[in-house]
This record gives structure tokens, sequence and C-alpha cells, in this order.
């Protein structure tokens, strides 16, 4: 009896396992099919049976990404943006520890105010923030594409979250001890919240990475674009040179897999926190 | 005098940390509101920007003409489309995985699970380039695939009707994975005398699933319904990437619709009304979000 249910329970198991793999082959071909296709000379690309794997494969696709597209500037641009993107989790990092650890007027209802900013949809904000930045003199600058998206609201919600579960005893013992205010931010409370850090990194930095409504609003220069605003430019001007797309479109998608393979345990952690909220 | 002094003294540091954040959630987000629902109610384009003297309060004349113009309908129509067909295939195919993946804890699971993960942390203009690719009329890998099974090769981006349902395809094989993990951890959470008992009680596999899993996940579907909901209503780049809205405004979106009349036509006031709307039908599945959350399945 024992044995057959064993059996039945590895049978389902293997029966399990070549269903998720028939599925995970639909989910990897457009990535597969992306490398494949950059790596092919443009000859080749438009073969009818396709190749596979390329028979001649070439980077010359590659080279004229940096050569002839700029992606050189897109890359920097798009890396000056995730940079400070950290600064803005520091920021939202010291709300957070505020609204956890203080006691002061108003307190509450200023929280639920910023809870109340994730029910705005971009689209609503977009066209103000527009304008007024237009007032100031910010658009088609740096400034502009970056200081917006600084503070986020559900960053401050789970750093409010976290920072909560440090204990107080803590903090206390270092105002005994004389330390300052943001002696205590800095020594004591960021090193304790590393694993959220860790989390809201990942993802903040994957946000600044593919970041492209904002920065294709705001940047009328070219030496603006981010990478993601140049590659659907690059869509617009090389329609039918899909060999050049699928290079461009690797660049972004293959660092992003990377980091991820490395940090995986944190993505599964951020979402699973969103999820219970 | 003294009394303010040590009342500042008292509150400075929670206030200054807060500052940075809240001042800019005020500036970016909730003075924007105000000054949207403002220009919403104006004419104001790029001629009103260059001089704001040409700017006219034209009460609600935006809001008509929205409803006048069959385009805007037909992007209202065409988003809830994306809703109505989206979003169950993204419940049905994010649990159906999770469940699946959550049969085994080994290596090869993890791997799956992997790869099932994989397309929702890519970037959306990326991988609309190489699905516009996989969708390409003539040389497009789909439709070699068809023709080695027989079959003819599809219009899949210019058929109005397929258009839409390519898109969502899309955008389904994006929305999986961050979705499964929500359905993975809650399948995780189920307390295992759940099992045991249906176990002694002689129950199988499919009554464990049906009767105890499906309903069990409930408070995550409604998650995942609610979240789901919410992007479909903001579907963007993926038409903006692949189709432009077109053919016909078959895939035209009310966020792509407010982005046109906005930024590339430069209407900003009409565009401010247009988004209204979107937030109008947005706050709504929000506060029922709000509203449903009290029935839920406790264990």
């Amino acid at each position: 009896m024992g044995e057959i249910t064993m059996y039945r329970k590895s049978k389902d198991k293997y029966f399990i396992i070549m269903l998720l793999l028939i599925g995970s082959i639909g989910m990897l071909l457009p990535f597969f099919w992306m490398v494949s296709t950059s790596f092919k000379p443009a000859n080749e690309i438009f073969n009818i049976p396709p190749t596979f794997i390329p028979k001649k494969p070439t980077i010359q696709n590659y080279v004229q990404l940096f050569r002839e597209m700029n992606f050189g500037i897109y890359l920097k641009n798009t890396l000056i943006i995730a940079l400070f993107s950290m600064l803005g989790l520091v920021i939202n990092a010291l709300a957070g520890y505020a609204f956890a650890k203080f006691q002061f007027p108003g307190k509450e209802k200023i929280f639920y105010l910023v809870l109340a900013t994730m029910m705005i949809p971009g689209q609503v904000t977009m066209i103000p923030v527009y304008l007024m930045l237009n007032k100031m003199g910010l658009t088609n600058t740096m400034p502009g594409i970056i200081l917006p998206g600084l503070a986020s609201a559900f960053g401050i919600f789970l750093f409010r979250q976290f920072m909560a579960t440090i204990p107080s005893e803590l903090i206390e013992a270092a105002r005994i001890d004389g330390a300052s205010e943001f002696r205590i931010f800095l020594q004591i409370i960021l090193p304790e919240s590393k694993p959220v850090f860790a989390v809201q990194g990942t993802f903040t930095f994957i946000g600044a990475w593919n970041s492209f409504l904002w920065p294709l609003i705001i940047a009328n220069d070219e030496n603006l674009y981010t990478l993601s605003v140049g590659l659907a430019l690059l869509k617009g001007q090389h329609g039918s040179d899909f060999g050049l797309q699928m290079a461009g479109s690797t660049f972004l998608v293959i660092p992003i897999i990377i980091v991820f393979l490395f940090l995986q345990r944190y993505f599964v952690e951020g979402i699973t926190i969103t999820g219970i909220k | 005098m003294k009394n303010i002094i040590r009342w500042i003294n008292k509150y400075k540091y929670p206030y200054l940390f807060i500052m940075p954040a809240v001042s800019l959630l005020l500036v970016f987000t909730i003075i924007p509101i105000f000054v949207a629902l403002i220009i919403s109610l104006t004419n104001i384009d790029l001629s009103g920007l260059a001089d704001w003297s040409n700017i006219q309060f034209i009460g609600l004349r935006n809001y008509i003409n929205l409803f006048k113009d069959s385009a805007f309908k037909k992007s209202i129509f065409n988003t809830v489309y994306y809703v109505v067909i989206g979003v169950p295939l993204v419940i049905i195919f994010s649990m159906f995985i999770a469940i699946l993946l959550d049969y085994g804890k080994n290596i090869i699971f993890k791997i799956l699970r992997l790869f099932y993960y994989m397309p929702s942390i890519t970037n959306s203009i990326a991988v609309a380039i190489v699905w516009g690719w996989l969708y390409n009329t003539n040389y497009g890998l789909f439709n070699y695939l068809l023709s080695l099974v027989g079959l003819p090769g599809q219009q899949w981006l210019s058929n109005p009707i397929l258009a839409k349902l390519s898109l969502i395809l899309l955008a389904l094989w994006k929305a999986i994975g961050a979705n499964m993990i929500i359905f993975l951890a809650a399948l995780q959470g189920i307390p295992k005398v759940y099992y045991e008992a249906a176990d002694i009680d002689g129950a199988n596999k499919w009554q464990k699933l049906i009767k105890i899993k499906i309903p069990l996940l409930s408070h995550a579907t409604f998650f995942v319904a609610v979240t789901t909901t919410i992007g479909w209503l903001q579907f963007f780049e993926e038409p903006f990437v692949m189709t432009g809205g077109g053919p016909l405004n078959s895939t035209l979106s009310m966020a792509l619709y407010i982005y046109q009349n906005g930024f590339q036509l430069g209407y900003f006031g009409y565009s401010a009304a247009g988004s209204f709307v979107l937030f109008l039908m947005i706050i709504t599945v929000t506060l029922m979000q709000f509203k449903f959350k009290k029935n839920n399945v406790e264990y």
C-alpha cells in the first residue's frame, strides 16, 4: 500500500515536472530568440527556415549600438538615475524611521496622506508636473528627470513597517550615551535595516534601469535619453533592422537577469512583502 | 516664546527626517492632483504654455469633448477589454503554475520557478520589441512555427481583432512571474493540518485542490485581481512600442490616448481631463478593494 502511493506520488511529480518544462519553453523562447537574432549577420536574419543557432555569429550589431547609436550615453544617463534613486532610498528610510520611532503632532495624518499618494496614478500627475517643471526651467534637464521619482510612498511604508520592529531600547541607550539623532540613524538604524534595504535597493535599481515614460516626456535632447527611451527611438529609426533591435534589447534585458540570479532571494522576499500588505 | 523653542527642540528631528520625502511627495504628487483638476477645466495647450494669457477657463467643455471623441470612447472600450480578458487569464495561469510549482521543493522546481519568474523583471520596452519581432508577419518566429504544423501565417499586429489579443498574450507572459510568487507564498502559508484532516476523511487530490487550496487562496486571488486590474487600466508601453494604438485605434489604451494628446499634440488641458476619467476608474477599483477586504477567508 505504502509503496503504491509512493509510486503514484513520484509518477505525479514527473508528470508535473514535464508539464512545467513544456510551459517554460514558452517562457524562455522569446529570450532565446532575442539573443540568437542579436548575433546574426543581416542576411541570416531573414532566412527561411530561420536558423536557431546563428551559423556565422557576429558581434557587429553590438558594435553598431555603441558606435552609431549612442548607447554609451544612454547607459551613463541610466546609471546616473540609478545612483540618485539610491539617494531617494535614504530619504524614504529617514521618513520611515521618523514614522516608526518618533511621536510628533500630526504624525498619523501625515502618514495617511503619504499612503494616499499610492492611489494616484502617474497619468494624472504627469501633465501638471511637466507644466510645473517647464515653468521652473527644469524640462530637458537631469534634475527634472530625477526629482519627481525620488520619494516613494510605498518605500516609506515598507521602511516604517520594518523599522518599527527595531527595539527602542537600542535607540534609547545610544541617546543616553550622547549620540546625536543623525548618528543614531546612520550607525544603528541603517545597519539594522540591511534586509529591507537589500529588497528595496534591488527593486529601486531595476525601476531606474527600466525607467521610460518620465524620461521620454522630460528629455528632448538625445544626450539625456535613458536606455529604454533610446531603444524605443532605435525601433523608430531602424524599424527593419531586427539584428540591431535585438542587440539593444539584449543589452537591456541580460544585465537585469544577471542581477536577478545573484539577488534572487530579495526578489522573492520583496514580492511577498508587497503581497502581504 | 520659551515654550515655542522647547516645542521646536522636542520635535525638530522627526520633522527634519520626514521633510525631504514628504515635501517631494507634496510637490510632485499631491499638489499636481489639484493642478490637474484646474487645468482640465481650461484650454491650455502649447500656445498657453508659451504665454499664460492664452489660457481660458472653459468649464467642463474638455470632458464633453472627450465623450464626443470616438477615439477616446474606443480607448475606454479597449482598456475595459484588456481588463476583462487579461485579468482572468493572469489569475488562472499564475495560480495554476504556482500550484504545480508548489508540488516539489528540490532543485528542479527551484530552477523552473526561476524560468517562470524571469519575464516579469525584464524591461517592457525591450520585450515589446522582441515580441514585435516574434510577431513579424513575413519573418517572425511565430508564423514560421505555425507553418511547421501547416497553419497559415497570421497578421498578429495588423489585424484589429488579433492585435489586442497579441498584446494581451505578451503582457500575460510578463505578468505571470510576480503574481505566481504571491500565490506560492499563500500556498505555503496554508497549515498542514488541513491536508491531514482531508486525508483522514479520504479526500483525493482533486477534492483537496478544489475544496481546500483554491478557497484558501481567495485572499491572494483578490489581491492579484485588484493589482492586475489597476495595471491593465494603465496599459501603455506595449501598445506604445508595438502598434502605436493602431490598427484603426484597435489597441489604443486610455493611458496611450492621454499621452498622445498631452505630449504629442500638446493639448494639456484636454489630456488632463482624460487622465481624470482614468483616475476615477482606478479609484473605483481601489475603493472596491477596501470594501471587499472585510469578507476575507480566515485560517
